[in-house]
């Protein structure tokens, strides 16, 4: 299918960015990359009448790193930041994430901060955001505002972003000395949507889990001191507060096994990994 | 800024198989459907049009891209890359597309110009990929015919020649 018709326009600046989404608001979407907001335009699930195009905003074309964060700006492709020459050191669990983030010929245009906005429940790049603890940067003519990701992804598709506000980027946390992280998910094929996604952050006796695809948003959990004997009860509580729901996909209760298992998996992974 | 109007058609121009082009666009017109209908190039396939299938991958300065998810002003001032451009003038095949013919790693076709040029644009990254990194190029394009064992062992193979060869 086609999408419906728009107005196209290209900002210069991030300035002008803004001053279009204040015009527009709703009636506006940004496009970066394209590569889930074009397909649901294409099926109409989505109707716009103005796109404001950010991928290819100079300013917004950057990976930095500081104060122990990697900030990604709006621009940066899935694949700009995949070959990043730190990321593995910087950051293993985005390292390990990405690959699984859609395909080779879609991370070439998909964007980092795109999966954030679009905020897909079972994609990769907001659970890693919310199992690190990053947070999200929203500018629009009234200022910019810096959003810990808790307050940022409200629900399925849904964030605390205001019409008028451009996320211009990311921050994902650097990784913590000494910590292990390891992320697994299960697709029907490698790319696809996720049925569950998990990430795993050890750091002394610190357990964090992340959990995606099953509750409507990326749910993340934290254990002190879990040990050999308490694991698999804390990961069976956690596989049913989440409350997954049967789909096409899998059932209830096929995800919950999945909780258990690929949460053992990586649990036990970036243990090995940390020191 | 730029602004395009929508429902207006808008002149363009791109470097299309390294020559240049030129075409009327409406905003709302997919890069797919501007190669086929607006420059009669109907060798860029569509499938599903909504990013799963990977049929309509061509090059966008030199990067893969889904043209079905692409808007053809994007692609404005760019350099697009088809089928075209992997065969000499004569029409002599590239190595890979001989490799793809070797290994009967095509049937019906329909699927095989976004696969060649996936795989050429991994190649250039990735000289020496394994075949687990190959399969994974591979998970973003269906093939209803063949099955990818053929493309899997055309792709290893034209990456060894060219390896042995110097050629990257
Ligand atoms: S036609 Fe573009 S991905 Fe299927
Ligand atoms: S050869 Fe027919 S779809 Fe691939």
């Amino acid at each position: 299918m086609k999408p419906k018709s728009f107005t196209y326009l290209r900002p210069a600046s991030i300035d002008e960015a803004v001053q279009a989404l204040a015009r527009w608001r709703e009636d506006a979407r940004i496009l970066a990359g394209g590569q889930s907001l074009v397909a649901m335009m294409n099926l109409r699930l989505i109707e716009a009448q103005a796109l404001i195009d950010v991928s290819d905003l100079a300013p917004l074309a950057y990976i930095r790193e500081s104060n122990g964060e990697i900030e990604v700006g709006a621009s940066t492709t899935q694949a700009q930041f995949m070959m990043w020459p730190t990321l593995a050191e910087c950051a293993p669990l985005l390292s390990a994430a990405l690959p699984h983030v859609g395909h080779y010929q879609t991370r070439s245009r998909g964007t980092v901060c795109g999966s954030i906005a679009h905020s897909d429940p079972s994609s990769e790049l907001p659970l890693c955001l919310a199992t690190l603890g990053g947070s999200v940067v929203v500018t629009s003519s009234r200022g910019t505002r810096v959003l810990p990701c808790g307050d940022f992804q409200i629900g399925m598709l849904t964030t605390a972003r205001l019409p008028d506000e451009l996320i211009t980027a990311v921050r994902f946390p650097t990784r913590r000395p000494g910590a292990g992280y390891a992320f697994a998910e299960m697709a029907q094929r490698h790319g696809d949507f996720a049925i569950c996604a998990v990430a795993a952050m050890v750091s002394g006796e610190t357990t964090r889990l992340g959990v995606g695809g099953v509750a409507e948003k990326p749910t993340v959990r934290e254990w002190a001191g879990l040990d050999e004997s308490g694991i698999d009860d804390a990961l069976n509580d956690l596989a049913w507060d989440l409350g997954g729901t049967d789909d096409s996909h899998a059932t209830a209760a096929y995800r919950r096994g999945l909780v258990r298992r690929l949460g053992r998996q990586v649990i036990e992974e970036a243990k090995k990994c940390s020191s | 800024m730029l602004e395009l109007k929508e429902g207006q058609r808008h002149p363009i121009t791109m470097t299309l198989d390294g020559q240049e082009v030129r075409g009327l666009t409406e905003p709302r017109m997919l890069l797919s459907d501007f190669l086929r209908q607006e420059l009669g190039r109907p060798e860029v396939h569509v499938g599903c049009e909504h990013g799963v299938c990977g049929v309509c991958t061509v090059l966008i300065d030199g990067k893969p891209a889904r043209s079905c998810l692409t808007f053809a002003v994007q692609a404005a001032g760019r350099r697009v890359d088809t089928i075209r451009s992997l065969a000499d003038k004569d029409g002599k095949l590239n190595d890979l597309q001989s490799a793809f013919r070797r290994h009967h790693a095509l049937q019906c076709g329909y699927c095989t110009p976004g696969i060649l040029l996936s795989a050429e644009a991994f190649l250039r990254e990735n000289a020496r990929p394994s075949e687990q990194e190959v399969r994974e190029m591979l998970s973003g394009h269906i093939c209803r015919c063949t099955g990818y064992v053929g493309m899997v062992d055309a792709i290893l193979e034209t990456a060894q020649q060219r390896a042995s060869a110097g050629t990257p």
